[in-house]
């Protein structure tokens, strides 16, 4: 396959030809070690935009980085004119695609701009321009370039709602955005001419997809049918050699680890606990014992002192309900609780179940934060945390045990029917 | 006061509350998986069904009226974070 040079000291930035066709028009940003803050890059990454010309007019797919806007103008202007633009698509809107969007809206007044259904408030959102006049559009929708055509598929929140990819079926070609990226940069740009980047792959996954797993596995029914010679993200290397490697990987990676260890019937329920006197490991021995009498739960318990915070993550994306119990120490949830929890964001939590129980000494505010944090997490806490002063009574014990038949009972659906008043919600 | 009920069918759970309440203020104390995100009608996070009383809560407003067509919502879903129970009963559960 042939090699590229995107470089060169001593002239404009070229496009790049994918086919005669098709064309890269994006920026490499080599110096950047650190994206959107909760992501590292080690060699910079790439803002990948595309051109695509058709027998009745061209189409711009994504834009860069603002600061990276000269070279992707250079790059456009060597291969098309402003003036044959008919169509603008953004395949997602964050500012790394869309900082040219503005200036390209300015020089090439007369093209149609396509954005996804849910980008509709967002793009207002980012452009501050009420009167900008664009098409939504979803899976089965499709703009005509002539000779070439392009063809949307509604596939949201990857990694935010306004996601879409587009496919140009005359190519056998997806413009797939975020979806199969990586933060990697490296002028040679295709997948089979490129350095080693199956650890950029890899990170990319686990910090930007792996939230939206289920939409993950949605976006493959749509994109896995089609006819695929290339794949062209909108970070890291162009997939031309068998792209159909990577939409394997993911729906490898969007698949649960170990699924069948656990039965359909069954619900894994997880207990962590950290005690510093061993009252708050006591309740949750109790909760333990509780929550073990309904037939189908997997109840698991896990001291946090005696794991990392990794793979407590992973259990917790795969589990069903999560239980934390944690002291009160100087009127706060312990440091160990607030690093699990605030290390969560990367795993889907909605509609898990959560609850929180604890021993305290004198004011007890743990159970309380921590049971905010879990709703705030979208987890629902429906059974009102339990808290203990210093050591469990026998009482106290016993309850505990309820506490933890209780949350395994509602984990199961086995609560019965019940009414009450909204006053009387803690 | 003027009172409704709210059911979460998810949690086979009725609350009777004040007239006027927004179903989201129910669903997070009573731990339905009808959850939240901005509590503003901007995220479209609390999407529901309403299964039963719909004509018993509040007219959706422009605003949720247009995240309801962005999240291509179906027939009868509504936000919890602006739908208000204005009296008799409603039944809901998470889309």
């Amino acid at each position: 396959m042939d090699g590229v040079r995107v470089t060169d000291s001593h002239s404009q930035p070229q496009a790049v030809a994918l086919s005669s066709r098709l064309f890269w028009i994006g920026a490499l940003d080599p110096q950047l070690r650190s994206f959107d803050i909760i992501l590292k890059t080690a060699n910079g990454t790439s803002y990948n935009a595309y051109l695509v010309r058709g027998s009745a007019g061209v189409a711009v797919i994504d834009t860069v980085k603002e600061a990276f806007a000269d070279d992707f103008f250079a790059r456009l202007e060597s291969v098309a004119e402003y003036r044959e633009i008919k169509v603008i698509v953004l395949n997602h809107l964050e500012p790394d695609h869309t900082g040219a969007l503005p200036e390209l809206m300015r020089r090439a007044p007369q093209a149609q701009l396509f954005i996804s259904h849910k980008a509709q408030s967002m793009l207002k959102g980012l452009l501050k321009q009420e009167s900008l006049s664009f098409t939504p559009v979803l899976t089965g929708d499709s703009v005509s370039l002539g000779d070439r055509s392009l063809q949307f598929l509604h596939t949201p929140f990857l990694h935010w709602p306004d996601t879409q990819c587009t496919y140009v079926p005359e190519e056998h070609t997806l413009f797939s955005g975020d979806v199969f990226g990586c933060h990697f940069c490296d002028n040679r740009l295709f997948n089979d001419l490129v350095g080693d980047f199956r650890f950029s792959f890899e990170y990319y996954y686990a910090h930007i997809m792996r939230p939206f797993k289920q939409y993950v596995l949605s976006a493959l029914q749509l994109i896995e049918p089609l006819p695929l010679q290339l794949i062209a993200p909108a970070h890291g290397p162009i997939l031309r050699d068998r792209p159909d490697r990577y939409i394997h990987r993911y729906r490898q990676l969007s698949s649960p680890a170990l699924h069948s260890e656990i039965s359909p019937h069954q619900k894994s329920l997880l207990i962590f606990y950290i005690s510093s006197y061993g009252n708050t490991r006591r309740m949750a021995e109790a909760i333990y014992q509780g929550a073990t009498r309904v037939e189908d739960v997997r109840v698991s318990l896990y001291d946090l002192e005696g794991g990392e915070v990794g793979p407590f993550v992973d259990l917790i994306e795969e589990s069903d309900g999560l239980v934390l119990g944690t002291p009160t120490i100087n009127g706060d949830a312990v440091k160990p609780i607030w690093d699990l929890l605030s290390s969560l964001t990367v795993v889907n939590l909605k509609a898990k179940l959560g609850g929180v129980f604890g021993s305290y000494g004198w004011t007890g505010e743990g159970v309380r934060l921590v049971e905010d944090r879990l709703r705030g997490l979208k987890l629902r806490v429906p059974i009102p945390g339990i808290r203990v002063k210093l050591i469990p009574t026998d009482q106290e014990i016993q309850d505990c045990e309820q506490f933890g038949l209780e949350l395994a009972r509602e984990l199961m659906g086995l609560r019965e029917a019940k009414s009450i008043n909204f006053e009387d919600l803690a | 006061m003027a009172k409704a009920t709210i059911t979460f069918e998810d949690i086979n759970i009725t609350v009777t509350v004040p007239a006027g309440t927004r179903v989201i203020e129910v669903s997070e104390k009573v731990g339905s998986a009808v959850t939240y995100g901005c509590r503003e009608g901007d995220c479209g996070t609390c999407l529901m069904k309403v299964t039963e009383g719909w004509n018993n809560l509040s007219e959706p407003s422009v605003l949720e009226d247009k995240i309801l067509r962005e999240n291509m919502a179906g027939k009868h879903n509504r936000l919890a974070c602006q739908a208000q129970v204005l009296g008799g009963h409603i039944s809901v559960k998470p889309v």
